[in-house]
């Protein structure tokens, strides 16, 4: 009998090349590699300096989100060129690449599950930091910086130190008008912004099973904001009712083979964790950030908390205008960013729909919902979707990751302040001297129809 | 590819703050370009205590340094304006790796000694890569830990591609098995 394992190691071994030795790291094959247009045309010139090819253009496949603008509008020359040079590249060596106009494009973390290119049981690598979104899978996914885009291009292999791991018991049920949003908050309050530096969660436990596969997508997604290179949730029945069909998955005799391999991933009774913490899903609230770090997360009943002696709460209160003892329900807001690789998502926009039905945007508000494909546009658009937030005086744009990076002309302001469905809360992150409020679709749409930040309990009854 | 990073000696700056995200480091809004240079002209564009122009070679700050985005564009905003260390107690994963892919060395240095930093700006320090020590301004030194393979390839001046490119007879062999599931895989 083998020693028990946990996911993360089954998926690890399972594609160590060459095991790590006393002097080098593990060489690990990627099996999926996602490019976008902002980080990966310096690998691209880093292979043609060096003579290299692309080794497997057949495992990676780019799209165009960070810089693209959702008005319909053409990009700027800038991000024209940027767009230009990697559409340039993927044609040079044969990758499939989703423009602007293709029925697949959209954010890359959307379109990569959406489209069955992410499986169960794989390594996935991009040159973006929420490439943990895939680990919703049981894959092992994690964010890469651009020289090792480079090597995975002309490799198809990274050199890894083995991470530590880290398991999140999550009990209970979340109770109604409360999210996965509000949960993944919830835990990096806990764990803090660098918490989890040096792991891999692996979220488990019955409020995690019963996660929807785009639930398991917005917690796993912000993992990277405890620290954690990746999140993985073990796959399951709902896992594979989510693949099966989707262009890119398995079919057939091979499908069925798929699946018993997949089952075969879940952690082995007895495995051992690094590290474990736990939650009560039941006992969370609405979290909404007041802060400059993810981590600075209260419940939407509460208050700012006691920054004195506390430079890097003080800083940050002084940046977003706000005082300790305050609370945050209430606070007017000016913009609502309903989009991002966090929650984009078609089961995201029906969310912001139930609060928004019947209601309109605050006088004074601006509020953007943006999808994260042009899938969940038209899937989105053919239930009526569109025409419900517009009729509520929302926006609805075209796909891209928009005002979560601010790259493309969606930002914020100076002073402004924003709830944002979003996964950043950084200084300046949604334009220069912007201010952000994280929090779910729920409580955007609500605090968007408010005027100020909003429990949307109090809407959804 | 690279020139080897053994010891140097270089002044330090101080940005005495915890969770610099790489988003600090160069807002997004100077990602939209193709190229690795230039980019020293953007270094901290949005933070107004940030020390620039100081012609420091080794900037000192809090924990969790360069967490967020993985943009590597921080890592080479910092080394065009001039850094080729940044000393602090702790740094984000990939932030860490991206310097080391650069030759920026990120010393994790203990809190105590980061702490005497900080209140040295403009203090020489020696960064000792073969070593591992950092020479502080009261000329004491104190230890700090590389991964083995990452020291080796600062002072060999190598690079994580040279290595995998010679690990290509591995790759092939891996591949051919069918990779890690071989009975549905592709091609």
């Amino acid at each position: 009998m083998s020693q028990p394992r946990t996911l993360f190691a089954k998926v690890w071994d399972a594609h160590v090349v060459r095991a790590a030795t006393a002097d080098t790291p593990a060489v690990l094959y990627v099996d999926l590699h996602l490019l976008h247009e902002v980080t990966s045309p310096q690998a691209f010139s880093e292979l043609r300096e060096r003579g290299l090819r692309v080794r497997r253009p057949d495992l990676t496949v780019a799209t165009v989100d960070h810089s693209t603008p959702t008005d319909g509008s053409p990009p700027d020359a800038q991000a024209a060129a940027q767009i230009g040079a990697l559409t340039g590249s993927c044609r040079e060596w044969s990758i499939p690449l989703y423009p602007v106009g293709d029925a697949r494009q959209g954010i890359v973390h959307v379109v990569g599950p959406e489209q069955g290119f992410t499986q169960p049981g794989m390594t996935i690598v991009c040159g973006d930091s929420h490439t943990s979104t895939h680990g919703a899978f049981g894959a092992l996914a994690f964010g890469i910086g651009t020289s090792q885009v480079a090597q995975v291009l002309a490799t198809q292999c990274l050199l890894a130190l083995p991470p530590l791991t880290f398991a999140v018991d999550i009990g209970g049920r979340l109770a109604e008008g409360v999210t996965a949003k509000d949960l993944v908050l919830a835990l990096i309050a806990r764990v803090g912004a660098a918490g989890a530096t040096g792991h891999v969660f692996e979220y488990r436990g019955p409020a995690v099973e019963a996660l929807s596969m785009e639930e398991r997508m917005t917690v796993c997604n912000m993992s990277i904001e405890a620290g954690a290179r990746a999140g993985m949730v073990a796959p399951d029945d709902t896992t594979f009712a989510y693949l099966e069909g989707r262009p890119q998955a398995p079919r057939g005799a091979d499908w069925l083979r798929a699946m018993e391999r997949w089952r075969a991933l879940a952690t082995d009774e007895g495995a051992a964790f690094d590290r474990r913490t736990s939650l009560d899903a039941s006992g969370l609230e609405p979290m909404v950030t007041f802060g400059t770090s993810p981590g600075m997360a209260v419940p939407i009943s509460g208050a700012v908390p006691e920054a004195e002696g506390r430079p890097a709460l003080e800083r940050a209160l002084r940046y977003m205008g706000l005082t300790s003892g305050q609370r945050l329900a209430g606070h007017p807001i000016d913009v609502v960013f309903i989009g991002s690789c966090t929650n984009a998502r078609l089961s995201d926009l029906r969310q912001a729909a139930r609060v928004f039905e019947g209601r309109h945007v605050a006088r004074g508000v601006r509020a953007l919902v943006v999808p994260g494909s042009q899938k969940v546009k038209r899937d989105a658009e053919a239930e009526g979707l569109d025409r419900l937030f517009r009729a509520a005086g929302a926006e609805w744009r075209e796909p891209g990751c928009s005002m979560c990076i601010a790259m493309n002309g969606d930002r914020l302001e100076p002073g402004q302040y924003a709830v944002s469905t979003s996964n950043r809360n950084f200084e300046g992150r949604q334009g220069s001297g912007g201010r952000t409020f994280l929090a779910s679709p729920l409580t955007a749409a609500a605090s968007a129809v408010t005027g100020a930040i909003a429990d949307p309990r109090e809407l959804l009854s | 590819m690279r020139l080897p990073v053994v010891r140097f000696a270089g002044r330090s700056a101080v940005l005495a703050a915890d969770d610099v995200d790489t988003d600090q480091i160069i807002p997004a809004r100077f990602l939209k370009g193709t190229r690795r240079d230039g980019l020293g002209a953007h270094l901290f564009a949005d933070r107004a205590d940030a020390p620039l122009g100081t012609g420091a070679a080794v900037l000192v700050a809090g924990r969790n340094f360069g967490c967020g985005s993985s943009r590597e564009h921080a890592v080479w905003a910092l080394m065009d304006h001039g850094f080729r260390a940044v000393v602090a107690p702790s740094f984000a994963d990939i932030f860490f790796s991206n310097a080391l892919q650069n030759g920026l060395v990120p010393v994790a240095a203990a809190p105590a000694v980061c702490g005497q930093l900080a209140v040295t700006p403009g203090a020489t320090v020696t960064v000792d890569v073969e070593a591992l020590r950092i020479g502080l301004p009261d000329a004491s030194t104190a230890a700090f830990t590389l991964p083995r393979f990452a020291r080796h390839c600062l002072l060999e001046g190598l690079d994580d591609l040279q290595f995998l490119l010679s690990q290509e007879p591995l790759v092939s062999a891996y591949e051919a098995k069918g990779g890690a599931f071989p009975e549905f895989r592709k091609g």
